[in-house]
């Protein structure tokens, strides 16, 4: 069979570099641009160096102290979700139904939260935790709990999460749910035969049939939170203090907030460069396991 | 000619990109006139001469900010060993 040689198409592909290019690329360039200058307004420039970087990566200056303290909060947010969110993910999935009418109506609850815009999210959460008008604010104080969440850091954390667990656990419940329907009968009454346990065929039969799905929500749930900024903006601004400024909040802050566009773009390079490795790890165990299952079903 | 002196560009930054562009065409050039096929090394997974160089890259911006952070300026040094790495990286990988 002669092999087809026409690079025509490359022409109708022409388009989207040009906007890619215009649209990411032109910006991305000149972050890095910005990264090596000092601005003090009037668009005058000075060439500055690895002065920034060298500054955000040493823990001692203000710079430094602000982005790593930023980062291990991020960090600590993704773990916590991750901790929470993957297993009371499945543990929904698990516990949703597979046939009848209510299969549809489960999935339509499931994806409400997923549906609604992140800064309303936010309002949302907001009015709902607030201890004087809000619903669980105010129950929360009359059971004799002090709760809120603008003056006591942990308060602030602990909405937070459980506004994320809100908003982002169902996506986790509907990919294993997903995961669990491909899953043939034939498995489950192989090992009502062998008198398997209902743990031994979680471990043996869902859980393996799931990793593919898992590793997505785990990917996408890493991913989201690492990079969240609406919700706890909204929620708390940041505060009370810094306690809740996750890097991406601390960015907007040097950037337009400060106007600091040099230290604002290397940290915005080093925050890029810390995303696209731990994606390219995911992307890199994703397609692997793939691949491999392939080998193995071949 | 427009005028892109608003954007502050600098020869440095220039150079940068011209460098990293002139890699992307080596590497298309390449695929073009020698194909190859990927290969497993150690690493244990299958990649191509482009991922070796994102690899390189990645790897390489990585080690000169942990020179910045543990050791200091003097970033020479760093791009020496990120060479060393890469050589690595496209030789076992």
């Amino acid at each position: 069979m002669t092999k087809v040689l026409n690079n025509k198409a490359w022409f109708f592909v022409l388009p989207v570099f040009a906007i890619v290019a215009f649209s990411a690329v032109l910006p991305l360039m000149t972050v890095v641009n910005y990264s090596v200058q000092d601005t003090f307004g009037n668009n005058q420039f000075f060439w500055n160096g690895i002065a920034w970087f060298q500054e955000l990566l040493d823990p001692s200056t203000e710079l430094g102290g602000r982005f790593f303290e930023a980062l291990w909060r991020t960090l600590l947010f993704s773990a916590i979700i991750l901790l929470i969110e993957v297993p009371l993910g499945i543990a929904v999935a698990l516990a949703m139904p597979r046939e009848g009418w209510t299969v549809a109506l489960c999935l339509v609850l499931m994806a409400l939260p997923l549906l609604i815009p992140w800064n309303v999210v936010g309002t949302i959460w907001q009015v709902f935790a607030r201890g004087d008008i809000g619903l669980l604010g105010w129950v929360v104080n009359h059971l004799g709990i002090d709760y809120n969440y603008t003056g006591d850091p942990l308060d602030a954390w602990i909405t937070i999460v459980v506004m994320d667990v809100w908003h982002w656990t169902s996506l986790v419940a509907l990919l294993c749910y997903a995961g669990l329907k491909s899953i043939p009968d034939a498995y489950y009454q192989a090992a009502r035969i062998d008198g398997a346990s209902r743990w031994a065929i979680f471990r043996t039969i869902q859980l393996p049939k799931m990793r593919r799905v898992l590793l997505i929500a785990v990917l996408l749930r890493f991913m989201d939170s690492f990079m969240i900024y609406t919700e706890p903006f909204v929620l708390t601004g940041g505060g009370p203090g810094n306690a809740t400024t996750f890097l991406s909040i601390d960015l907007v802050k040097l950037a337009l907030g400060q106007f600091d566009l040099g230290k604002a773009a290397a940290m915005s390079l080093v925050y890029n460069l810390i995303i696209l490795a731990i994606c390219w790890v995911f992307y890199t165990v994703m397609t692997n396991v793939d691949a491999e299952r392939e080998r193995v079903e071949a | 000619m427009p005028d892109f002196a608003w954007m502050a560009w600098t020869w440095q930054t220039g150079l940068f990109f011209a460098a990293i562009a002139s890699l992307l065409l080596i590497m298309t050039l390449l695929a073009v006139y020698r194909p190859e096929t990927e290969r497993v090394g150690a690493l244990r997974i299958p990649t191509t001469r482009g991922d070796r160089l994102f690899i390189s890259l990645l790897g390489s911006a990585f080690i000169h900010l942990a020179w910045l952070g543990l050791v200091g300026p003097g970033l020479w040094w760093a791009s020496g060993l990120s060479l060393l790495y890469a050589a690595l990286v496209f030789r076992y990988v």
